[in-house]
């Protein structure tokens, strides 16, 4: 019993606290601007490589 | 630093997955962990005990046919439900059933508390084809069941593998599997005193009232006993759980 | 060498297996090891043919890309096969249902049996080839190397198409061990395991090796899928085996614990499995098909941990009202109702991706039938997030209700979303210049819609009809219905379901006709006769 109140109490206070703010920054994170340039590099790589694997010449 | 650690996760495959295996875990650990030590999940009651031979091996033909498919074995704290089913079911109840027979769909009705509902003959008349005794019924007949006997080959070796997962089976239980079998089908083939010392409240008597042991009376046996074993005058629910 | 080591295996498993068949205790069990040993003596009748000659070309006259593309096309097949069967199954139950003489009096036929054969075939058989061919299609193509292990993904495919097999007779001869969408016995579920260590190997090898600096968002997706279903699949089926020459086993976790970990599994089948691995497919066939890259990359990744955080902790809304503690339901129903979010977070990403090209849906029958499964993606993480709430839950629980829920999801979300891969897939893999008939495309488009709609209004009618008839209690305060007044009732709705699910077999087999002919290279010539619009 003692251990389900200290655990209810728990997630109702800190625990729920520290995943919200957790969770906003991570939000925030992804949203920097300074992502923009990966993702959009991200976003279009289903359009490239269609037909044949990537030469080695021109990979990274 | 920083954003390293963030390039390194982005484009790690490996990172990838132990951050996806750890983000996953979390729910299930909450949930599931403390299930096993907060001391308030099983009720504690009087009359709990494991199954007998013949009611596990008709808890084995429940399960082989798919019975849980159509009907469910818990009650929940509803008025209706407990008007119409009886007291609802208690975590207590199904603490030997492995798996739990809960169900999850009510096609037909529940049969938590099922035993000595109705008789042997009707369970018999119903088996053999449903519409026979409930015209609207769309149940499936299971005619089979009364010719087919069951084998007492493996029953020991089934009672021990309950025990290894925590089934408090005793050596004796094991020892007289097959005789309590025998002996709960044909009280006077074996002791009956001595099936009623080891499996209190278990019933005997011939359930398919023909002789040797089918997977009827298995069967019968397992739903006339589904419900009744916890005596409910000495239970007292928790406040909070 | 190795090919007297093989062959040599091959000959000690057909010695293991048909001591299996000898020994078997029961009849599943001995089905299964003679089975075993037919496949094993084919392998070895093949390894003594083959041996001393180099490998053999596995992808037959089709030219190589580059890209393994041969166990995407088997596994393209397999899907579109798998498919009709597991509808089939489903019509035939439901008919079972409302017409009780169907199930013949015969255990193979009753409808116990059935129903897992159904629910494993469609959701394992169907759904999880989809997900293997297209995984391996997409992870190529988006990593820009070839499928990492050589012949192990032959072995995926193969080895999980056995398991389907021993699943699915092991059902009908009985075989279960009576957990909902877990029901193979312990060495099936120990042969699966294998299989699965395989496959994230493989996807996550082929990852590892990838050209492409980022790893694209869909292959997040598949990852989690795969590894989450390991970890699932190992600790539902914990089981102790009664002997290694049978069928049974004892399952580890009892009674609440049990149903506990059940659902956790249960739900996250379909959070996972059925959820996360086909949005993989969204995230990829949507923007390829539209021809314009996905709405917001930011929001797939917030979409994609926000989702497999919150949904693992939904199961227990399956056990409201239940034995299972109050906490637990609790936090089963705040995550359930959080997780709408996220859904619908994935859902707009979708959606938006068209922004700029709807005229598309007019002219493009895939891309229609792409975007309605995101469209029942959508309605279906709405109704779920309510029936979890605890008072809508007592009346849906139980009830026809929770079956018409699932079936908008499978059918509308998981069916469309895969259909509309392997008519993309089809025409691509087999170098066709387009599939055979557009036309039969929206044929197939139209009757799976409208059979979705008959069974999910008849099974809403019929569930909310249920729960009222079961807690309906008179003046006096009497039960107002017995029990088989409210199966009596649902006859009607039983054969409306079983139309609509009908219509929606129909479309699977106009789409079976529709892929053969494509593959057979009749698509080319019949494009040069319909006009351009």
């Amino acid at each position: 019993m003692e251990t389900y109140t200290f655990l209810r109490q728990l997630a109702d206070s800190w625990g729920l606290l520290s995943m919200v703010l957790f969770f906003t920054v991570v939000a925030v994170w992804i949203f920097r601007p300074g992502a923009r340039a990966a993702q959009n590099e991200a976003a279009m790589q289903i359009f490239r490589n269609e037909d044949r694997p990537k030469d080695d010449s021109d990979g990274r | 630093m920083f954003m390293k650690l963030h390039q390194w996760a982005e484009t790690n495959a490996f990172a990838l997955l132990v951050l996806s295996f750890i983000v996953v875990s979390v729910g299930g650990l909450v949930q599931i962990v403390p299930l096993f030590y907060l001391d308030n999940t099983i009720e504690k009651v009087e009359g709990m005990r494991p199954y007998s031979p013949l009611e596990l091996a008709g808890r084995d033909i429940y399960v082989r046919e798919g019975c849980y498919t159509c009907h469910s074995q818990m009650i929940r704290v509803m008025r209706d439900e407990v008007d119409r089913y009886g007291h609802y079911s208690l975590a207590a109840e199904s603490m030997y059933d492995h798996p739990f027979q809960w169900g999850s769909k009510r096609t037909g009705p529940d049969l938590a508390r099922v035993g000595g509902r109705y008789s042997d003959d009707w369970h018999v008349a119903h088996m053999h084809n449903p519409r026979d005794i409930v015209p609207e019924s769309i149940m499936p007949a299971y005619p089979w069941l009364a010719e087919t006997p069951v084998s007492t080959d493996l029953i020991a070796q089934m009672m021990t593998a309950h025990r290894r997962t925590g089934v408090p089976y005793t050596d004796e239980m094991i020892e007289n599997a097959v005789l309590d079998f025998r002996t709960q089908e044909n009280p006077d083939a074996g002791d009956v005193d001595a099936l009623l010392a080891r499996y209190p409240k278990a019933q005997a008597r011939n359930f398919d009232a023909q002789p040797g042991v089918s997977e009827l009376d298995a069967l019968i046996a397992y739903l006339q006993m589904l419900g009744t074993l916890v005596d409910f005058s000495t239970f007292e629910p928790e406040a909070s759980r | 060498m190795s090919d007297a080591v093989k062959i040599a295996g091959w000959g000690l498993l057909i010695l293991f297996f048909a001591m299996g068949a000898n020994w078997g205790t029961d009849v599943a069990y001995r089905f299964h090891a003679i089975l075993l040993m037919v496949v094993c003596a084919t392998m070895f009748i093949w390894s003594i043919r083959t041996a001393g000659s180099g490998p053999k070309d596995p992808d037959g006259p089709v030219p190589e890309t580059g890209y393994m593309d041969g166990v995407v096309r088997y596994g393209v097949i397999a899907t579109a096969l798998w498919g009709v069967i597991g509808f089939l199954a489903g019509v035939y139950i439901a008919f079972q249902l409302a017409f009780p003489m169907l199930n013949w009096d015969l255990p193979w036929t009753s409808f116990g049996r059935l129903r897992p054969l159904h629910t494993s075939a469609v959701i394992f058989a169907f759904g999880g080839n989809a997900l293997i061919a297209t995984s391996f299609y997409v992870v190529q193509r988006t990593c820009a190397v070839r499928l990492w292990g050589g012949k192990t993904a032959w072995f995926v495919f193969w080895g999980y198409n056995l398991f389907i097999v021993l699943a699915a007779t092991g059902y009908l001869l009985g075989q279960t061990q009576s957990k909902e969408y877990a029901e193979p016995e312990w060495y099936v579920d120990l042969w699966l395991t294998v299989v699965w260590v395989a496959y994230l190997l493989v996807f996550l090898m082929t990852i590892v090796k990838r050209k492409e600096p980022h790893i694209y968002v869909a292959n997040w997706f598949y990852l989690a899928f795969i590894v989450t279903i390991a970890m699932l699949h190992v600790v539902n089926n914990l089981a102790v085996p009664v002997s290694i020459w049978g069928s049974n086993s004892v399952i580890l976790f009892p009674g609440v614990q049990g149903a506990m970990v059940q659902w956790w599994y249960g739900h996250n089948a379909v959070g996972f499995f059925l959820t996360a691995g086909f949005l993989g497919m969204m995230y990829y066939f949507i923007p390829k098909q539209a021809d314009r890259p996905i709405y917001s990359y930011k929001l797939s990744i917030i979409h994609f941990w926000a989702l497999i955080f919150l949904y693992i902790w939904a199961g227990p809304h399956h056990l409201h009202y239940t034995a299972l503690p109050d906490w637990a339901q609790m936090l089963g129903m705040v995550f359930s109702i959080v997780l709408w979010m996220p859904s619908w977070g994935g859902m707009i990403n979708g959606l938006m991706t068209l922004q700029g090209a709807w005229d598309k849906l007019r002219t493009d029958p895939i891309l229609r039938m792409l975007v309605v499964a995101v469209g029942f993606y959508g309605m279906a993480t709405f109704e779920g997030p309510m029936m979890s709430i605890r008072s809508v839950n007592s009346l849906s629980h139980y009830t026809e209700w929770t079956i018409g829920h699932v079936h908008s999801g499978a059918l509308g979300w998981n069916g469309m979303i895969t259909f509309g891969a392997l008519y993309y897939l089809v025409p691509r893999l087999w170098n066709r210049p387009a599939l055979y008939s557009n036309a039969l495309v929206s044929w197939h488009f139209w009757l799976a819609t409208i059979g979705i709609v008959l069974y999910a209004a008849s099974m809403w009618v019929g569930g909310i009809m249920q729960g009222l008839m079961w807690r309906e209690i008179d003046d006096q305060g009497f039960l107002v219905n017995s029990f088989i007044d409210s199966v009596a009732a649902m006859h009607p709705m039983y054969v409306v379901r079983a139309l609509g699910g009908t219509m929606f077999l129909l479309g699977g087999v106009i789409m079976l006709w529709n892929l053969w002919k494509t593959i057979a290279g009749e698509g080319a010539a019949r494009t040069q006769h319909v006009p351009a619009e």
